[in-house]
C-alpha cells in the first residue's frame, strides 16, 4: 500500500501531507502519521472553527484562565475559584449509548480536576430524535443509564441538564456534558510540562485498543448505514477507577507533588505529552516500553494514540517520585514513568531506552504472549517532531454560504397557516394538554430521578427549576448554573438563534437571583465541509458573542462538535451553553416556579405575535418555518437586573422563565410547582392563540402578593421592563379567559406521565 | 463532652465528607479512617457511609467485608459500640453478617434518588433513641440496590425483636415489609438506606435527619463516658 494511501486513510489530505513533510524536511514514519493524523483531525485540531471562535468575548477581571486549558476558571471570591468545561459525546453516544455518555462524563471530569479542582457538579444537556422512534428509545435510555451509572458511581452529582427531543437529532443524538469543580485558588496547576528532567508519570488505567482514533474516526466525519461496525472505537468506562484517580490527583496536587498534570483524552498520549511539553516550552522523550498494555501485540501506533479511559499525565520532578508512587499506591492506581522533559522542543518517542539510560523504575511486565522489548542505550526515536507542530495543526477559512432555502423558510410564518384553525372564541384547552405532553416539555423526572443530584450537601436548587443553586459551604455566595440551547431558533436566523440561546441561560441564571460570570458553550453543528453549516456556524457565534458582550459574560471555553449528520442531512445548527452564574448572599432558597395561593402572576417582558420555531408551531403543528422571536439585548439586560432584584428581595413568591411552550406552559408548570391553579386574562391586542403559545423571549413570570403589587409596577415600569397583572391564583383549574379552562390535575398528568408513558414505564391514562 | 465518630472510607466511597459535615454541625467530632486501617483510634462510634465501596464490584459491599478496617468495626459492634451504616454502609454491613438480609436491585431496575417520607418505628436503636415511634422524617434516598430481603425466620425475628428501625411511608424500591433500615439484636449495630446527612440543613430541602443524627452522638458522648 502507498503511504499517500495510508495517511488518506487516516483523514490527512494530500495537503495536510505536504505540510507534514516540510515541518519534518521528509516523509514521516508510520508513527508519526498516526500521530499527526489524530492531533489535526477536526476534533482536536479546531482547524475549521479557530478563525470563528477568535470572534467570542473571553475577557473579564475575574477571569482567571480563559479558553484553551482544560477547563475555564473564574474567581468567586474568599480564595476560592471554580473551574467549568463542557464537551460533547455525540457520535459514541450515537454508536453505543451507555458508554459512550459513560465516557463522555468520565472525560470532563478529568479535565476539570486536570486543573486542580474537586469536581462538584455535572449537567447533561441531551437530544434526540422523537421520542415514539424505537431507535430513539434505545439511545435515551441508553445515554440516561450512563450517566447515571458513571456519574452516581464516580461520587459527583448531577444537578441539572436538558432534553430536548426533535426529528433532526434521529441518528445523531447530541450528548454534551458539563462539569463545574470547585478548588482553592492556590491549587491551580496548568498542564505545563517544565524543567529539564522532570518526569512523566502515567497515572491509572492501562492501556488497551480502545479508542484508537476515536477522535479521528468517529468525531470527525459523518455517519453512514453500518455505523456499528464503528463500535470497536467506543471506549469502555471505569468509574471506579476515575474515583481513585481524582482521590490520586487532588492528594498528589495539594501535597505539591506535581508540576503539571493533564488528561489523557481524544488523540491519547500524543496529545497529552506533546501538548504539556509545547504548553511549557520544552521537549518531551518517551518510551513506549514503559507503559503498561492491556493486550499482547499492541505496536507503538496503537499505544501513542489509544484512547483507553481513566489514564492522566503528572509531571514530577524526579526528588518526588517515591511520594508520588507511595500516594498511588494508597489508591491503589497504577503508576508509571514514561517520559521524561527535555530542553530539546522536539517530541520524541522510542521503543526499549530508558532502562539503559537510568530513568526511575523499570519496564512493566508485558501482557501474557509479548516479550518483553530489549533495552539499549543508543537507540534511534521512532517519531521525532517538533513539540508544538502536533497541536499547531492547519487552519481552514472554509467558505460561506446561506442556505438556499432559507428565504423561503423565514418567508413561511407558521401563523398565516394557524389563524384560520384556530379563529377568535376557539377553545384551547387541549392544545395546552397536548403540548404539556410533548416530551421537550413534559417533566423529566423519570431522567434525574436516575441521578444522585444531591452529593456534597451543596444542591439548594437540583434538576427541574430554572436554574441549579449550589451553595459554596464556608461564605455566604453560591453559584448558578443552567444550560440552554434551542437548535430550532438557530435554524430559521443562526446569528438571533446564536443571541436567543445566551438570552435564555442569563435569564434562567436571573431567575435564581444569580449574576452571570462566565459561559461555556458546545456547538454542535453539520458538516463543515458544507458552506451552508460554515455560514450558521459564523452567524450563530456572532450571535452568541453580541448577546455575551451586551450582557458582559466571558466565554471561558467551548468545544466544537462538527460532522453531526445522518444519511446526508445536517442536524439543526445547536449551540448549547452553560452559563455560570454568582449569588452574592443566599440565607435561603430562592423563590421555585409556582403559584401561590391569591398571589398575582406578573408578566415581566412584552409578548409579541413570534411563533417562528415554537413548540407549539413546529412540534404540534409541523410548521416549522418563519423566523425566531425577537433578541433586543437591551431589554434583556434591563429584565434580567429588574428579576435579580426582585429574588434577590424575595418580593416574589414564585418565579418561572418563559420560554417553551409559551406563557401558557409557563404558567401552567408554576401551577404544577405550587399545586395551585389560575385564571388570567390574555393581552386583548393579540389572538388568544398567539398570546398563549408564542415564545418571545425576554420574559419572566413571577407572582406577587397583592400589597406589594402597586409597587412592584411601578417599579418595573421605572427599570423600563413592561409588566402587566394577569390575574390571581385559585383553585384547581387552569383558566385563560375565553380560551383555556383545564382541570390542574388533567393537566399535570399530561405533563408528568407523558415520558413514562412513552417509555412504556407508566400505563397509558384510558 | 464532645463525642469522637470514625467515618470509615474505603476506596469509591463518597458521603464521607457530607456525613463529617453534618455531624460536625451538631458539635460531633469526626476523623476519616481508611479502609486499611486496623483500629478506630479509640472512637466512640463508627459510620460506614455511602458511595460504592470499591466499586461495588462483583456485588454491592461484597469486597468491602474483607477490608481490614472491617475487623476494628466487627470489635466494636461486638463491644456494644455504635455503628451506622448508610446506604452503601448499610449494604456493607449485611455483607459482613453484623446485620442480617441483603440489599438487592430495587423492582423497576433504576437507579433512584429523591426524597421519599420514611416513619421510625422504634426509640431502641442508638439511630432513634431520641426520636418517638411514629414520626416520620423526609430523607433523601439514592441507590440502585435498596431493595431489603431477609428470609421469613429473620423477617419474624427482626418484628419481634422490636428491630425495624425504619419504613417507607410509601415504599420505592420493594424493600421487604417496607423495610427502609433495621438493628441489631442489642440495637447498636443500624443500617439503613436513607441519608439522614442529606436532611441536615432546611436550606437543602429537610432538616429530618438531624434528630437521627443527633441520637447517634448522644449514644457516642454515652459510650464515651461509660469508658
Amino acid at each position: 500500500m502507498s503511504a499517500e494511501a495510508i495517511h488518506r486513510q487516516l483523514g490527512l489530505t494530500d495537503d495536510e501531507l505536504g505540510d507534514i513533510d516540510g515541518l519534518l524536511g521528509r516523509s514521516p514514519s508510520e508513527l508519526e502519521l498516526a500521530m499527526y493524523a489524530v492531533m489535526w483531525s477536526e476534533h482536536c485540531s479546531y482547524k475549521s472553527s479557530k478563525v470563528h471562535l477568535r470572534r467570542f468575548p473571553t475577557e473579564a477581571p475575574w477571569v482567571l484562565v480563559g479558553p484553551g486549558e482544560g477547563a475555564g476558571v473564574i474567581d468567586v471570591g474568599d480564595g476560592l475559584a471554580v473551574a467549568v468545561r463542557i464537551e460533547s459525546h455525540n457520535h459514541p453516544s450515537a454508536v453505543e449509548p451507555y458508554q459512550g455518555a459513560a465516557t463522555g462524563v468520565g472525560g470532563i471530569i478529568r479535565d476539570v480536576f486536570s486543573m486542580g479542582a474537586r469536581p462538584i457538579a455535572l449537567m447533561d444537556p441531551l437530544r434526540f430524535g422523537p421520542l415514539d422512534d424505537a431507535h430513539t428509545r434505545y439511545l435515551f435510555e441508553g445515554v440516561v443509564s450512563g450517566i447515571s451509572g458513571y456519574g452516581n458511581s464516580v461520587g459527583v452529582p448531577t444537578v441539572g441538564g436538558e432534553v430536548v427531543f426533535d426529528d433532526c437529532y434521529r441518528d445523531n443524538p447530541l450528548v454534551n456534558v458539563f462539569c463545574l469543580g470547585l478548588l482553592p485558588k492556590e491549587r491551580l496547576v496548568l498542564a505545563l510540562a517544565e524543567g529539564e528532567g522532570n518526569l512523566a508519570v502515567l497515572l491509572g488505567s492501562s492501556t488497551g485498543r480502545d479508542g484508537i482514533g476515536g477522535a479521528s474516526v468517529l468525531a470527525s466525519a459523518g455517519f453512514e448505514e453500518g455505523s456499528e461496525a464503528k463500535r470497536p472505537s467506543v471506549q469502555v468506562g471505569d468509574p471506579f477507577e476515575e474515583k481513585r484517580l481524582i482521590e490520586a490527583c487532588l492528594a498528589l496536587l495539594d501535597a505539591n507533588l506535581a508540576v503539571g498534570v493533564q488528561d489523557l483524552g481524544a488523540a491519547g498520549l500524543s496529545c497529552a505529552a506533546s501538548e504539556t511539553a509545547a504548553k511549557g516550552g520544552a521537549g518531551m522523550d518517551v518510551d513506549v516500553a514503559r507503559v503498561v498494555k492491556r493486550e499482547p501485540g499492541m505496536n507503538p501506533v496503537e499505544v501513542m494514540t489509544s484512547e483507553s479511559q481513566e489514564r492522566m499525565l503528572a509531571i514530577v520532578e524526579p526528588r518526588h517520585l517515591d511520594e508520588v508512587l507511595a500516594l498511588c499506591e494508597k489508591w491503589e492506581i497504577r503508576a508509571t514513568v514514561a517520559g521524561r522533559v527535555t530542553d530539546t522542543g522536539r517530541f520524541r518517542v522510542y521503543e526499549g531506552l530508558f532502562d539503559a539510560i537510568g530513568v526511575a523504575g523499570s519496564n512493566p511486565t508485558p501482557p501474557p504472549g509479548d516479550t518483553a522489548p530489549e533495552v539499549s542505550s543508543d537507540r534511534e526515536p521512532i517519531a521525532d517532531l517538533p513539540c508544538d507542530s502536533l497541536g499547531d495543526g492547519p487552519v481552514y477559512t472554509r467558505p460561506l454560504e446561506p442556505p438556499a432555502s432559507q428565504a423561503g423558510l423565514q418567508a413561511a410564518d407558521p401563523w398565516a397557516e394557524l389563524e384560520s384553525r384556530f379563529s377568535a372564541g376557539a377553545d384551547l384547552s387541549d392544545e395546552l394538554l397536548a403540548l404539556l405532553a410533548t416530551p421537550t416539555i413534559a417533566d423529566k423526572s423519570w431522567v434525574w430521578s436516575q441521578y444522585d443530584h444531591q452529593l456534597f450537601l451543596n444542591t439548594v436548587v437540583g434538576p427541574g427549576g430554572d436554574a441549579a443553586v449550589l451553595r459554596l459551604k464556608g461564605t455566604p455566595r453560591a453559584l448558578a448554573l443552567a444550560t440552554d440551547g434551542k437548535g430550532r431558533f438557530c435554524r430559521l436566523d443562526p446569528r438571533t438563534g446564536g443571541r436567543l440561546v445566551v438570552l435564555e441561560a442569563a435569564r434562567n441564571v436571573a431567575c435564581v437571583g444569580g449574576d452571570p460570570r462566565a459561559l461555556v458553550n458546545c456547538l454542535n453543528f453539520g458538516n463543515p465541509e458544507h458552506p451552508e453549516v460554515m455560514w450558521q456556524f459564523q452567524e450563530v457565534v456572532e450571535g452568541m458573542s453580541e448577546a455575551c458582550e451586551a450582557l458582559g459574560i466571558p466565554v471561558i471555553g467551548g468545544n466544537v462538535s462538527f460532522y453531526n449528520e445522518s444519511r446526508g442531512a445536517d442536524i439543526d445548527p445547536t449551540p448549547v451553553v452553560g452559563v455560570v452564574g454568582l449569588i452574592d448572599d443566599l440565607r435561603d432558597a430562592p423563590p421555585t416556579p409556582r403559584t401561590v395561593e391569591r398571589e398575582h402572576m406578573v408578566l415581566l417582558g412584552e409578548t409579541r405575535a413570534e411563533l417562528g420555531g415554537s413548540e407549539w408551531a413546529s412540534v404540534l403543528h409541523g410548521l416549522d418555518g418563519g423566523i425566531p422571536p425577537e433578541a433586543d439585548l437591551d431589554a434583556a439586560t434591563r429584565l434580567h437586573a429588574f428579576v435579580r432584584d426582585l429574588v434577590t428581595e424575595r418580593s416574589v413568591g414564585g418565579v418561572h422563565d418563559c420560554s417553551d411552550g409559551g406563557v401558557a406552559v409557563a404558567l401552567a408548570e408554576m401551577a404544577f410547582g405550587g399545586e395551585v391553579g389560575f385564571q388570567v386574562t390574555p393581552d386583548v391586542a393579540l389572538p388568544a392563540a398567539v398570546w398563549s403559545f408564542s415564545e418571545s423571549a425576554n420574559r419572566v413570570l413571577v407572582s406577587v402578593d397583592a400589597r406589594p403589587l402597586p409597587q412592584v409596577l411601578k417599579r418595573a415600569e421605572d427599570a423600563g421592563v413592561l409588566a402587566v397583572d394577569l390575574g390571581v391564583a385559585d383553585g384547581d383549574r387552569l383558566i385563560v379567559e375565553g380560551a383555556i379552562d383545564v382541570p390542574l390535575a388533567d393537566a399535570e398528568r399530561a405533563w408528568r406521565d407523558a415520558i413514562p408513558t412513552a417509555l412504556g414505564a407508566v400505563a397509558p391514562a384510558s | 463532652m464532645s463525642a469522637r465518630v470514625a467515618i470509615v472510607v474505603f476506596p469509591g466511597t463518597n458521603c464521607e465528607l457530607d456525613v463529617a459535615h453534618s455531624l460536625e454541625q451538631l458539635g460531633g467530632s469526626t476523623e476519616l479512617v481508611f479502609h486499611t486501617a486496623t483500629s478506630l483510634g479509640g472512637a466512640d462510634a463508627v459510620v460506614v457511609p455511602g458511595g460504592f465501596a470499591h466499586g461495588d464490584y462483583l456485588r454491592t459491599g461484597a469486597l468491602a467485608r474483607f477490608s481490614p478496617v472491617m475487623t476494628a468495626v466487627a470489635e466494636h459492634a461486638a463491644a456494644g459500640g455504635p455503628v451506622v451504616g448508610i446506604c452503601n454502609g448499610f449494604q456493607v454491613l449485611t455483607e459482613a453478617d453484623l446485620l442480617p438480609g441483603a440489599l438487592q436491585k430495587n423492582v423497576g431496575l433504576k437507579f433512584l434518588c429523591k426524597t421519599v417520607e420514611c416513619r421510625v418505628e422504634t426509640s431502641a436503636s442508638v439511630l432513634t433513641s431520641g426520636v418517638a415511634p411514629g414520626t416520620v422524617l423526609r430523607l433523601p434516598i439514592n441507590h440502585f440496590e435498596g431493595n431489603y430481603i431477609c428470609d421469613q425466620v429473620t423477617l419474624d425475628q427482626l418484628r419481634a425483636e422490636d428491630r425495624i428501625v425504619l419504613r417507607y411511608v410509601d415504599n420505592p424500591n420493594g424493600a421487604l415489609d417496607d423495610i427502609a433500615g433495621i438493628a441489631n439484636e442489642r440495637g447498636n449495630v443500624v443500617g439503613l438506606m436513607p441519608h439522614p446527612e442529606r436532611a441536615s440543613d432546611a436550606l437543602l430541602g429537610s432538616s429530618d435527619g438531624v434528630v437521627l443524627l443527633q441520637s447517634l452522638l448522644d449514644a457516642a458522648v454515652a459510650r464515651s463516658e461509660a469508658a
